[in-house]
């Protein structure tokens, strides 16, 4: 992977309503503009005001996929954030704060301070957010941004509110760099410029982005973290993209809603978190019962029940993998980023127009609420839109069976009101004419049929999708193997591990449903030591890998502190496990939010 | 609305099952009432969608010749507005009964009223769990002895048609299922209002509802259409809806004329329905978007 020649990691820690968004969005336009790439993880809690918020962006002229092990510059927006941060600062790095308000803690170790006399430099302003502005300035003089740049930043973010405001803002940036200027020693090196341009987007308006270049017409949700960004993305396109969005009164009714929409003939998808998909289960089964395609997003957070709304685990997929009574299929994916997550949604809209059946695309909270740099040249809006067998011409011919039992088990299915095709789609069991199994004469013949029609459906649906793919040196000692979100973070690991001496490879899986167990067992078989790793305590892809292919792992890394893994959470969990200390290792989680 | 009048019978709307439900049972009254108004309206079966959720009254779309879907339990109106909004130029009628509708679907009926979307909402409003064979259902009245009431029930029913003024649906009404004439002219009001529509259909189930029954109601029921009332006065229909002793009337309590869902939906304004669009997304639109990410 490479990580070029600059890896720098800028962190600011505030209390919610401190404005910690404004100076992380305006440095993140500053590095994509330069085209640099940058991946940047916001801890926070479930509070409009108060509690800590740590924004955490790395920045690399190669590509960055995860927020990093180390910390070279802080901004403390509060006295808190100093106390409980200071202590990760050692030499080499700065801390830069309101010399004002904020005292530096007890836990030097040996940043350098850069105390910004906040009140002088503002002329004794008032504004409680002015701090955060002399502070960017603070941290372009110290990163080595020329101060033109940051100006170019702030008058494009507060343009639309006066230029009152841009001159106030780019005065009170300009007193925090000639400051820093004058009294900080910069970094050494300074961020280099790319080769063009990046963009930048957060993991759900990946996923929003990707249903809206598969076609999707209809998308409910009710507000759930870490899900909102799904549907404050769609809401804020509607208009311009044709697509409606209702936000309804519970996730039951948002499920209900996609699977009719989706029967009337519209792609159709809703996204939520784990406590919404548990009310949209019932719906899932019914998608099922009645063949329709609809996509369910599943965006993690750490459970069970209300749990930490903020935080990110992998604990949901057995629930995914149990969504709904009775015995069905149904697709689950996990995309490992997200550009994946984009690329993943015009996929798995092919896939469930194919097959009319429900698919579940699980995303976390890593993945979603984290902002990404992304070449635009790789985000294809038009990507190829199959609808499979759906009838879109009406037909002056009689005898239409929705359920027809087909060699494939696919019966063709038309859009909602064509003449000729007018049919019951039921969610009791029902025969190819959707005559009703179920109440009057129960038929286990024709229920035997049913049963393995929309089963046979899956037959050869691996030959649609790829396989995963070992990374890293075939013949490693070790072998890593994780699900989802955690690809970047492992890769990272692999590249340190085997720069280290410590020969590994890495397996990402992310079709959950269907399986490639026996691609996968080829792999593994020649695996010398296996370790699973993921974002929760009791193995759940663990014990999904061993329920479909008989495959036990050697050792396993796990994390469900809320916070994800940083690479050297795995090097150091793989290194014990070749120290023979464990074989299930839990990190530590050092910064504390 | 049927583009081309072609002269159908009742008939041509009859299902490809014949109906399981008891004979003498309500029901059977509503489904000839749904038939006759559609046939009369000119529309063709697949101008009509009906949708409806689980329970005796919820086998209805397996009876009628229109596309259908026979969803869960409470969801029908979830699933109905799915249907409107990917396609607003289909007749959605949906069907169903108290349990379903007013029971766990609650939360649907007071919020789908609140949207006025253009769905016209049939209810068959027996007062009782049929299919589950006998239970309590939010109409129930006090004092009712059912499989899970013995002693009487104790608790205070729904009233569905203060309830749906309440919540704002513009086309209110009440029917017996006695009178087919009646219904059949309700539906199709129904049918032609825009926005949401509800008839809460007294359709007696005669095997576990042995209160509220034909001759309970055919003593009971006086039309409003007689009285001279005056449909746009909500609070004289409130008035008038809470009744429930020697007269229970029936008729149009009340109807609004504020804009339907499908009206003030922007996104619905212009392109015909959602489901007949282009999926491709427009080259200058997908730019931009990429634009604003830079």
């Amino acid at each position: 992977m490479g990580l070029g020649t600059y890896d720098f990691a800028l962190a600011i820690g505030g209390e919610a309503g401190q404005g910690i968004a404004t100076p992380g969005d305006i440095m993140a336009r500053i590095i994509v503009r330069r085209g640099l790439h940058l991946v940047t993880y916001n801890a926070y809690q479930s509070i409009v005001r108060g509690g800590h918020i740590f924004l955490t962006m790395r920045i690399s002229d190669a590509k960055v996929q995860n927020h990093g092990d180390k910390l070279d510059l802080l901004m403390c927006l509060n006295q808190d954030t100093m106390d409980r941060h200071q202590r990760l600062m050692g030499p080499g790095t700065r801390i830069v704060y309101n010399s004002d308000t904020i005292n530096p803690g007890t836990e030097d170790k040996g940043a350098d301070l850069c105390g910004l006399p906040v009140s002088d430099l503002t002329d004794g302003s008032r504004n409680r957010l002015v701090q955060n502005t002399v502070g960017m300035g603070a941290i372009a003089s110290l990163m080595g941004i020329d101060f033109s740049v940051l100006e170019e930043s702030l008058t494009l973010r507060f343009q639309r509110r006066g230029q009152e405001m841009v001159d106030e803002n780019v005065k009170v940036a300009r007193a925090g760099y000639d400051y820093s200027q004058e009294h900080f020693k910069p970094f050494d090196q300074s961020p280099p410029v790319g080769e063009k341009p990046l963009a930048v987007w957060s993991g759900n308006d990946a996923l929003a982005m990707g249903g809206a270049a598969a076609g999707v017409k209809f998308y409910a949700a009710y507000p759930m973290s870490p899900a909102t960004g799904v549907l404050h993305w769609m809401a804020n396109n509607a208009r311009n993209l044709g697509i409606m969005v209702r936000q309804v009164e519970d996730e039951i009714g948002v499920a209900n809603m996609v699977v009719g929409a989706a029967q009337a003939g519209t792609r159709s998808l809703c996204a939520t978190s784990g406590g919404g998909f548990a009310l949209m289960t019932e719906a899932i089964g019914a998608a099922a019962m009645m063949e329709i395609p609809v996509v369910f997003i599943n965006v993690m957070r750490a459970g069970p029940s209300t749990g930490v709304p903020t935080k990110t685990e992998q604990g949901d997929l057995w629930q995914v993998l149990g969504a709904s009574q009775g015995d069905f299929e149904r697709i689950i994916v996990s995309p490992t980023d997200a550009l994946d997550a984009f690329s993943t949604m015009a996929e798995v809209f092919n896939l469930t127009d194919k097959y009319q059946c429900p698919a579940i695309v699980i995303s976390d909270l890593y993945i979603s609420e984290g902002r990404y740099s992304v070449d635009p040249d790789l985000i294809n809006m038009h990507p190829e839109i199959d609808r499979g067998a759906l009838i879109t011409e009406p037909s002056d011919t009689d005898g239409y069976l929705r359920y027809k039992d087909t060699e494939s088990g696919i019966s063709p299915r038309p859009l909602a009101g064509l003449e000729g095709y007018v049919h019951l789609v039921a969610t009791d069991e029902h025969d190819e004419d959707s005559t009703l199994l179920s109440d009057e004469f129960t038929n286990p013949h024709k229920r035997r049929q049913m049963v393995e029609k929309r089963a046979r459906k899956f037959d050869n649906i691996l030959s649609d999708i790829t396989a995963p793919v070992l990374q890293g040196p075939a013949d490693a000692d070790v072998t890593l193997i994780g699900w989802g979100s955690t690809r970047g973070i492992i890769a990272e690991a692999v590249d340190a591990l085997n720069a280290e001496g410590v020969s590994t490879n890495h397996l990402q899986i992310r079709w959950m449903v269907p399986f490639h167990g026996d691609q996968i067992m080829d792999i593994l078989s020649k695996a010398k030591r296996t370790i699973i790793v993921e974002n929760n305590y009791s193995g759940q892809f663990a014990r999904y890998m061993r329920s479909e292919t008989g495959f036990a792992a050697d050792g396993h890394i796990r994390k469900y502190d809320g916070e994800p893994f940083m690479p050297h959470h795995i090097v150091d969990g793989v290194k014990a496990q070749i120290g023979g200390e464990t074989d299930r290792y839990v990190p530590y989680q050092e910064i504390t939010v | 609305m049927a583009t081309t009048a072609i002269n159908l019978t009742p008939r041509d709307f009859k299902g490809k099952s014949n109906p399981d439900w008891c004979a003498g049972c309500g029901d059977f009254g509503v489904l000839n009432a749904i038939q006759r108004a559609v046939a009369e309206m000119g529309f063709r079966p697949h101008d009509i969608m009906t949708v409806s959720g689980i329970g005796c009254s919820s086998n209805l779309p397996g009876y009628i010749n229109t596309y259908g879907m026979h969803t869960l339990h409470g969801r029908s109106l979830a699933m109905a507005t799915g249907v409107k909004m990917a396609n607003h130029e289909m007749n959605v009628i949906v069907t169903g009964g108290d349990g379903d509708g007013y029971g766990i679907g609650g939360n649907h009926f007071t919020h789908t009223a609140r949207r006025n979307t253009d769905l016209t909402y049939i209810v068959m409003n027996n007062q009782i769990y049929g299919l589950t064979t006998g239970q309590v259902s939010p109409t129930s009245s006090i004092g009712m002895n059912t499989k899970s009431t013995p002693f009487g029930n104790v608790e205070q029913p729904i009233n569905p048609i203060t309830s749906a003024i309440m919540n704002g649906a513009t086309f209110v009404a009440r029917a017996y299922s006695g009178d087919v004439r009646h219904m059949a002219d309700l539906f199709q009001q129904g049918i032609r209002h825009k926005g949401f529509s509800i008839i809460d259909v007294f359709s007696p189930c005669v095997t576990f509802n042995l209160t509220n029954t034909h001759d309970f109601f055919k003593e009971r029921v006086k039309k409003l259409e007689d009285e001279n009332h005056d449909p746009s006065d909500w609070k004289t229909a409130c008035e008038k809806a809470m009744l429930f002793g020697d007269t229970i009337y029936t008729g149009l309590f009340f109807q609004g004329d504020r804009p339907s869902l499908e009206d003030v939906e922007p996104v619905l304004s212009k392109g015909g329905p959602l489901a007949t669009r282009p999926l491709e997304l427009d080259k200058d639109d997908a730019q931009k978007i990429i634009d604003r990410m830079m």
